[in-house]
């Protein structure tokens, strides 16, 4: 019930980003993470940014994410 | 594909450093239920040296959730004037005599929602309607809760309700350690509850039980290294707290978070299944809140339950037994068919060792 997933920041809006999930694009609140830029990596949980993540090692988890999603899928 | 080659190098010299590191019998506990399903998952136990126990904790907010809980929710959903809001996991889960599955099958409006933010739209959209959230959760969820209860009354949204299970990861480890029934060498620390609190709130394990613990990420990557890290603090006499998850948990986790949290609830003593009341482990809404508390609004005494006879979930949550120990595993008790709230929740342990085979 704790899952984050990792998104890239496309547009904000005022509280709200448009957060890319891998080529699915969701609206996510920034209430709990308002310092953020278009382009930053964000961990997102039930909606909202609860995290800003380095950038190199968020590219590394969406990788891990995809292989380890192929392997489930088996 | 080269990176996916590297990723497989890099696990396979980090279970090659942990085979290095391993001397006698080592004891881990993943805290968190998301850890055990990727632990699962990916098949971490059979990459490791046999004499690693990996043990699941009580890091499932849905099977730490007491069935009084449960059933005051499902009361509140048989009244026609309520709509009741809720995270999926929660729907199957049995209470006493029905779930909220059941209740929205015989007719109740109970629906799923994914963000807490829903609830504003939702109770915008039926004024005519008590709309009351089934809040479950730990620090990861409890931040986002808190905000839509402040979007909500900003907003003055007079419909909008919420009956807390909220709870907090550290005074249930509290619980575990001061029991003394465990012998573990250290804590696989939740990675997202972190991301909220940082590392300052699990201070006490090495003070007052010079027991250690490595806040873990949840990739298969993530979970070896901090299992390495966790033999390293040990051969060298160590008991501290760790980082291992350093890409998204800073050591003062996320301040604006914990403010809003702490602006809207309160910590107070709370039941969770297996462990008992443990104090100031839950959260409650502040009294400024409090007439969007469905505990205060509506007449729904807590009332004990007792466990379905056979299920032993409360020792599986604690560490003390692997869920093949239950006599009711996979013979009355499945996923299809739960019993008991470990084998509900895709993070139950019984579930999981159902889903992926009992190994180990
Ligand atoms: S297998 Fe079922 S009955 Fe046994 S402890 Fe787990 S949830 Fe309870």
């Amino acid at each position: 019930m704790c899952l984050g997933i990792p998104g890239k920041i496309v547009a904000i809006t005022g509280d709200l980003a448009e957060v890319d999930f891998s080529g699915v694009a969701r609206e996510v609140s920034l209430l709990l993470c308002p310092e953020v830029h278009e382009g930053d990596y964000v961990l997102v949980h039930v909606g909202f940014a609860i995290q800003r993540l380095d950038e190199r090692e968020a590219l590394e988890t969406l990788e891990l994410f995809r292989e380890m999603e192929r392997s489930w899928d088996e | 594909m080269s990176e996916i080659q590297s990723d497989e190098r890099r696990v396979a010299s980090v279970v090659e450093e942990i085979a290095g590191l391993v001397d006698g019998g080592f004891q881990a506990m993943e805290v968190c239920g998301t850890h055990t399903v990727s632990i699962f998952r990916s098949g971490i136990r059979s990459l490791l040296p046999e004499h690693i126990e990996l043990i699941s904790g009580p890091g499932c907010p849905v099977c730490v959730t007491p069935i009084g809980e449960i059933d005051r929710a499902v009361r509140l959903a048989h009244r026609q004037d309520v709509v009741l809001l809720t995270f999926g996991d929660l729907m199957r889960v049995p209470g006493s005599t029905s779930s909220l599955s059941m209740a929205r099958a015989e007719g109740s409006d109970v629906r799923v929602i994914t963000s807490p933010l829903d609830t504003v739209e939702i109770a915008r959209g039926e004024p005519g309607k008590k709309v009351v959230f089934f809040a479950v959760g730990f620090e990861t969820t409890s931040p986002a809760i808190a905000a839509a209860v402040r979007e909500a009354q900003k907003s003055g949204i007079g419909n909008l309700f919420v009956l807390s299970s909220l709870r907090l990861i550290p005074p249930a480890l509290r619980v575990l350690l001061s029991s003394g029934k465990l012998a573990l060498d250290g804590f696989l620390l939740p990675g997202h509850v972190s991301v909220i609190i940082g590392a300052e709130p699990y201070s006490f394990l090495p003070r007052e039980f010079s027991s250690r613990g490595v806040i873990t990420g949840f990739e298969p990557l993530d979970i070896l290294e901090g299992l390495s890290m966790l033999l390293r603090q040990r051969n060298e006499g160590r008991a501290e707290i760790e980082i291992q998850y350093r890409r998204a948990v800073r050591a003062e986790g996320n301040p604006r978070a914990l403010r809003v949290m702490d602006e809207i609830f309160i910590p107070v003593d709370a039941r969770w299944r297996g462990l008992g009341i443990i104090s100031d482990s839950g959260l409650a809404l502040r009294k400024e809140f409090g007439e969007m508390d469905a505990a205060e609004a509506f007449d729904i005494p807590y009332e004990e339950v007792e466990e379905p006879p056979g299920c032993r979930c409360g020792e599986v949550l604690q560490g003390l037994i692997r869920p093949p120990e239950c006599p009711l595993f996979g013979v009355r008790c499945t996923p299809m068919h739960p019993v008991g709230p470990c084998m509900v929740s895709s993070e139950g342990s019984c579930a999981a060792f159902h889903r992926y085979g009992g190994m180990r």
